[in-house]
């Protein structure tokens, strides 16, 4: 199990609870997605996984090499090529595990990693030169180029065009079937949660807890109609959490 | 913990369709590809290739021959005694008489390479302070004002201090450049450290850099246009303690260089020399931004895309 959480409560400060008491196990290889409304903690609890932040109660159990970390903007750094952005993140990956590898090496596993995302032509642009949907995947290729098995993914798709967000799903689910990650997708978006995750995971809002989960079988990828039909259930949940929070 | 497991789904009213989810994409992987090449091709900026662009160059050869005419024609009014407002022909004809002594040359090369050297031992103690003060928010509680106040501080005030200790050697000169340049580059290192995004610490963190590398591969090159934005402040405030020094320093084993000149002109009353060493000095301010700071901001902005709109 790479990811098991225990009880698991965070609060800034006096304030309220943001999370409380939120249990989850992942399995290895799983892709899961975490569905809630705005302002429910999701980003909060991802940051907890990534080690950006540290939980207030409750136990944690995360791989030991951390986690790769896949943000809503690219968060490509500006002064390096998609290349460069790749390389630097081969470079700061592997002085962690101790291995060493030459320029050329990365270079070479670079372009492997760029060919992966379909960008083979574009590591020489620079961050502004690249659409939005091209920038999320050196942002994707990136992550991978940390060579961890746990993926968190932050609405990643969130600002795209609806033609990317499809063909980004798309890619990211044979990215999955290639490189066996585990993956932790954090949306609002309960289409995106169906298309993508294999259970989705409903986090309450104030305080963020898991309060749902839904399994989805292979039937629901082909049948549009079973589909639907789960997407309606999952989103009627998700309303009626919202508007606990009315009165 | 109340969890439903697998709800059974249920219909309905208001999502009765069944095009609901959004669609697995259809059609065979060349297609996909296809397709998302045609976004990227559609989306990605096209490249556009500048030849020399023209109005760079003549706009301001253009007004610096306007200000001259006006300069000259200032003087042909004769409201002045031209001993003390001489023109353009006779501040030109002063200028090839320095230069034929050869005081022009060493003035400016004596300068030149004081302030050049004076400058880079500036940033070579600056930036890491810059950085460890940035980095440290203790250090930069206890120091941070100090520094702000140096910066404010004219350097010419240790002109004075400067001589008691060095006598009139190079290390005065020297040192007056030190203390003009290094608050300004370090606070400009600061301010370009604090303007970074967040999100670029993130990013770091979960890359798994190190406090070196960090600072090193990510604070850096992220503060970079703040940083040379310092190091043009620091080059300015450099060369004017330069003068600064050189004007009231003169004598002992400080040698010749534009500030003394314009001392001499001012000792001679010759209003022509003391015009010459203006316009030297005005002269090598601008080549230095021209030929040095000029090109690395403008290929800094262009390659991080935020040359666009500008009027650069």
């Amino acid at each position: 199990m790479p990811v098991v959480l225990e009880h698991l409560g965070k609060r800034f400060g006096d304030g309220a609870p943001v999370l409380d008491d939120v249990n989850a196990t992942i399995a290895k290889g799983e892709f899961v997605a975490l569905l809630g409304a705005s302002g429910c903690g999701k980003s909060t609890l991802l940051n907890i996984l990534a080690g950006l932040e540290e939980p207030t109660s409750g136990a944690l159990e995360v791989p030991a090499d951390g986690a790769a970390f896949m943000f809503q903007d690219s968060a490509l750094f500006p002064w390096l090529t998609a290349r460069g952005n790749i390389e630097l993140a081969l470079q700061l990956a592997e002085k962690n595990s101790g291995k060493r590898s030459s320029k050329a090496e990365r270079n070479a596993r670079a372009t492997e990693l760029l060919e992966l995302v379909h960008l083979g032509g574009a590591g020489d642009k620079r961050p502004h030169e690249l659409s939005g949907g091209m920038r999320q995947r050196v942002a994707l290729a990136r992550s991978l180029a940390q060579d961890r098995q746990l993926l968190l993914m932050d609405e990643p798709f969130a600002a795209l065009d609806a033609i990317t967000r499809d063909l980004l799903h798309d890619e990211l689910e044979r990215i999955w079937k290639e490189t066996g990650r585990t993956i932790v997708f954090v949306t609002h978006n309960v289409r995106e949660a169906v298309r993508l995750g294999q259970r989705v995971l409903l986090l309450s809002s104030r305080p963020g807890r898991v309060v749902a989960e839904w399994d989805v079988t292979e039937e629901h990828r082909t049948d549009a109609g079973q589909a639907g039909e789960l997407t309606a259930t999952i989103t009627r949940r998700l309303r009626e959490e919202i508007r606990r929070h009315a009165n | 913990m109340p969890t439903e497991q697998d709800v059974r789904p249920v219909t309905d009213p208001n999502f009765a369709s069944g095009h609901i989810t959004s669609p697995v994409l259809k059609g065979n992987p060349e297609d996909l590809r296809d397709l998302e090449a045609g976004l990227d091709k559609l989306q990605s900026d096209v490249q556009r290739k500048a030849g020399i662009d023209w109005s760079r160059v003549l706009l301001p050869i253009a007004a610096l021959v306007v200000l001259i005419l006006v300069w000259q024609f200032y003087v042909s009014l004769g409201l002045k005694r031209r001993d003390q407002v001489p023109g353009p022909l006779d501040v030109l004809g002063q200028m090839g008489v320095l230069w034929s002594e050869g005081k022009v040359q060493e003035s400016v090369w004596t300068s030149l390479q004081r302030g050049l050297l004076g400058f880079l031992i500036s940033v070579v103690i600056a930036t890491p302070v810059g950085l460890l003060l940035a980095q440290a928010a203790p250090l930069r509680r206890a120091f941070g004002p100090l520094i702000s106040g140096l910066q404010v501080l004219p350097s010419v005030a240790w002109v004075p201090a400067s001589i008691i200790w060095f006598g009139l050697s190079d290390a005065t000169v020297y040192f007056v450049v030190f203390m003009g340049a290094i608050p300004s580059i370090i606070n400009g290192l600061i301010s370009g450290v604090d303007q970074i995004p967040p999100q670029f610490r993130s990013v770091g963190k979960v890359l798994g850099a190190s406090r070196l590398q960090m600072a090193l591969q990510i604070i850096l090159p992220a503060a970079l246009p703040g940083y040379i934005g310092g190091l043009k402040q620091g080059w300015a405030f450099s060369w004017r303690s330069l003068m600064a020094a050189e004007i009231i320093a003169t004598g002992g084993t400080i040698g010749f260089g534009l500030g003394s000149l314009l001392d001499q002109g001012r000792l001679l009353s010759d209003m022509a020399i003391v015009m010459s060493a203006i316009l030297l000095i005005l002269a090598v301010g601008i080549l230095i931004e021209l030929l040095v700071f000029g090109p690395i901001e403008k290929r800094l902005l262009q390659r991080r895309g935020l040359l666009a709109g500008g009027t650069r």
